[in-house]
């Protein structure tokens, strides 16, 4: 799955750990997802949209 | 890299419980060695050291259960399923070594719970290399 975090983040200017503490998440957590090695469960990827006030389709979308 | 609570309290609780074993296993070799006890009470004395061990199981099982951030609670149940996986091949194939008297009887001190010990540190090393650098399977 791919997915637009890292921009969104870079947007706004934070580091991987502060994504991380608005999260409640580890930094690890953030880069695997960060870099596709990581699918987020659904709860977190709720958070994460919530968090950037998206839609979970708007930052992850299935690769074709 | 800063540690969750998870992980603070098994820190804590493993060095407790390392702590214990250290004492009981130099204990119980100090009183089978200068006062060695009759049964039943040898069985009572004998099986003292492996109780700190069957903690640190129990440590390492609530770190699953306690960590709540979902990637690292992946990561450490992969490290757990590669130690049990390490340690059932070890040991079985130790096993029938022994069946076909290959090699001798006994395990020289070295029982299932070392071979899982080690394979947990392997495991971490696994997942060190795959895990956000690499294909995480």
């Amino acid at each position: 799955m791919k997915n637009h975090l890292k921009s969104l983040r870079a947007e706004r200017g934070w580091s991987q750990q502060d994504l991380g503490d608005r999260l409640h998440i580890s930094r690890q957590s953030v880069n695997a997802i960060e870099t596709g090695k990581y699918d987020p469960s659904l709860p977190l990827a709720f958070r994460i949209a919530a968090l950037f006030g998206s839609k979970i389709e708007e930052i992850f979308e299935v690769e074709a | 890299m800063s540690r969750s609570p998870a992980i603070v309290r098994y820190l804590r609780r493993l060095a407790g419980f390392m702590l214990v074993y250290m004492i009981l296993i130099f204990a119980t070799g100090y009183v089978f060695r200068h006062m060695p006890p009759q049964k039943p009470l040898a069985y009572l004395v004998a099986v003292l050291p492996a109780l700190p061990i069957l903690g640190v199981f129990w440590t390492i099982f609530r770190l699953l259960v306690e960590e709540t951030d979902e990637y690292m609670r992946m990561m450490f149940v992969r490290q757990s399923l590669f130690a049990t996986a390490f340690c059932l091949t070890i040991m079985t194939i130790w096993e029938f070594l022994q069946n076909y008297e290959v090699v001798p009887a006994g395990h020289g001190g070295f029982g299932a719970a070392f071979f899982w010990f080690m394979g947990l540190g392997i495991g971490a090393i696994w997942n060190r290399i795959t895990g956000t650098d690499g294909p995480c399977a």
